[in-house]
């Protein structure tokens, strides 16, 4: 579904993304992980089209999106859950929710809005409430919810446990596993590595703007290199 | 002392002036708001808005207040292109170009009109521009108390746009998280120019509820931008209601300082509030800490 090649991307002349290639598969959950600093939110924003590429190929879902603007890609369905989450504080839950289908007919909406309020009931309490109001873990799952309402193919979720509660953390894992569950295809880029392992099929491993690693997540887990640098075991 | 139908008579008319400020006011905030600078080719557009009414009037015979329904989409246009095509392109991103960007087109549009119709102040008389509307006791200037009435419409139908549709709603998120927006598949650009023309278009209802009782020459917008500028600070840079209100407390300020000092000195009221918001409460009426 996605099939990213040989990406270079950077700031001026800081070439940060330094020939990525990596795939996900329709339905599919793949974890791309790596430290603070490596390029993953660099990745995130060039598969978006907030920074331009300057090399290698995106395709997804047979177009090429490596030249494509933001509301191009919105529209072809791949969705970008960005890091801080980026919600608009200064509007309501609810119109939050609609921007997030602003790219799409506004028929569905409705419909759209109604099932992200079954996924995230404490939303719908909430509606008319302003954005900024919320704590941490419900304007992450408001940032999801406004990432569904674009109707993804294929979602990008940027560190959604970051700045979250232990428990809020649990509870958002559960929650992409239930999305994963209902067939989206998800590309999940964290530093939770060991929550990540759980949830991923398959995991690529970014170290200074390369993939250094990649494989199923259950032989990733028991590389020792990787426990050592990762797991600290 | 004055008699206190003198008074009110003064405050209201002063109300009504404000009203027209602040549909100024209300473009430059709504800019400020969004694309986070100071237009100052405000001024200069609306000596052009100022213009098109005058030349309809002269050349056509067209009613001032009609003229709006002409002049406001023309404004519309023309800011949607200045904004998309030249103020946006040639500042590449970096606010304080532009900054450079506005102050330079206002010298460009502001030589323009003199070299098109020379510095001579121009009128439009019209059979209404010196009727008096009688309430009660009350002598209240006919353009004026028209004034008022289409500011609080056109304010009401900009709060529509804002809170009910789709590009006002994208205006709002793009105010305050612009890469949030992007990523929901708003165009930046496109905003920010559709902020810029509505900017524009309030401009041509005021220079259409202005030129009955005013006049116009190429130097005309700036002296009302200076105020304006006043009430956006007064009211809180960025805040639409803020816009409305310090526009009518302006226009109260004007006139009772005129009153009370005399008609060349009108203006005092309004540099002494100026400052006196700047040293205790900087943020304005209804403005919020950044």
């Amino acid at each position: 579904m996605l099939e990213v090649r040989e990406l270079r991307a950077g700031y001026g002349e800081t070439e940060v993304l330094r020939g990525v290639s990596l795939d996900v598969g329709e339905g599919e959950v793949v974890a791309v992980l790596g430290s603070n600093g490596v390029g993953k939110t660099t990745l995130n924003k060039v598969l978006s089209g907030v920074l331009p590429s300057t090399g290698g190929t995106v395709r997804f879902n047979g177009c090429e999106l490596q030249r494509a603007n933001s509301a191009a890609i919105v529209s072809a369905g791949l969705i970008h859950v960005p890091e801080g989450r980026r919600i608009f504080p200064n509007l309501t839950i609810r119109e939050n929710l609609e921007l997030g289908g602003y790219r799409r007919p506004r028929r569905a909406r409705g419909a759209n809005i109604e099932r992200v309020y079954a996924t995230f009931p404490r939303l719908k309490e909430r509606a008319r409430q302003y954005a900024g109001t919320l704590s941490g873990g419900e304007q992450q799952m408001l940032a999801i919810g406004r990432g569904l309402m674009g109707e993804p193919k294929l979602l990008i979720l940027d560190e959604p446990s970051l700045g979250l509660s232990p428990l809020m953390v649990e509870e958002m894992f559960a929650l992409i596993a239930r999305l994963a569950a209902g067939g989206l295809a998800i590309m999940l880029v964290e530093q939770n590595v060991v929550q990540s392992f759980e949830l991923a099929r398959r995991a690529y491993i970014m170290e200074n703007g390369l993939i250094t690693l990649s494989g199923a997540a259950a032989e990733l887990k028991s590389n020792p290199e990787l426990k050592r640098a990762y797991l600290g075991l | 002392m004055y008699s206190p139908e003198i008074v009110i008579e003064a405050l209201l008319n002063g109300l009504m002036l404000g009203a027209i400020y602040a549909l100024i006011a209300l473009g430059l905030t709504l800019i400020y708001g969004v694309l986070h600078i100071v237009n100052f080719a405000h001024g200069a557009l609306l000596t052009v808005a100022m213009f098109a009414v005058w030349v309809l009037s002269a050349r056509f015979g067209m009613d001032p207040y009609l003229s709006i329904a002409i002049v406001a989409p023309l404004m519309f246009a023309f800011g949607y292109v200045l904004q998309r095509f030249i103020i946006g392109p040639a500042s590449h991103g970096k606010d304080n170009s532009i900054l450079l960007v506005t102050l330079g087109l206002s010298i460009i549009i502001e030589n323009a009109l003199l070299a098109g119709f020379q510095s001579d102040t121009r009128t439009i008389n019209t059979d209404y521009s010196f009727r008096v509307v009688e309430i009660g006791p009350l002598l209240l200037s006919f353009p004026r108390v028209v004034g008022l009435g289409v500011t609080v419409l056109t304010t009401l139908l900009l709060w529509l746009v804002l809170n009910r549709t789709d590009t006002g709603k994208a205006i709002r998120a793009v105010a305050k998280e612009k890469l949030g927006a992007s990523l929901v598949g708003i165009s930046v650009p496109h905003v920010y120019a559709m902020t810029f023309a509505i900017g524009c278009a309030c401009l041509a209802v005021a220079a259409g509820l202005l030129m009955p009782s005013f006049y116009v020459s190429p130097k005309t917008g700036a002296a009302f931008v200076l105020v304006a500028f006043t009430i956006v600070v007064l009211g809180g840079m960025g805040s639409v209601p803020g816009a409305l209100i310090g526009g009518l407390l302006i226009g109260l300020v004007e006139a009772a300082s005129g009153l009370f000092f005399g008609d060349s000195l009108g203006q005092i009221g309004i540099f002494l509030i100026f400052i006196v918001v700047l040293l205790f409460k900087p943020t304005g009426l209804f403005g919020v800490q950044q």
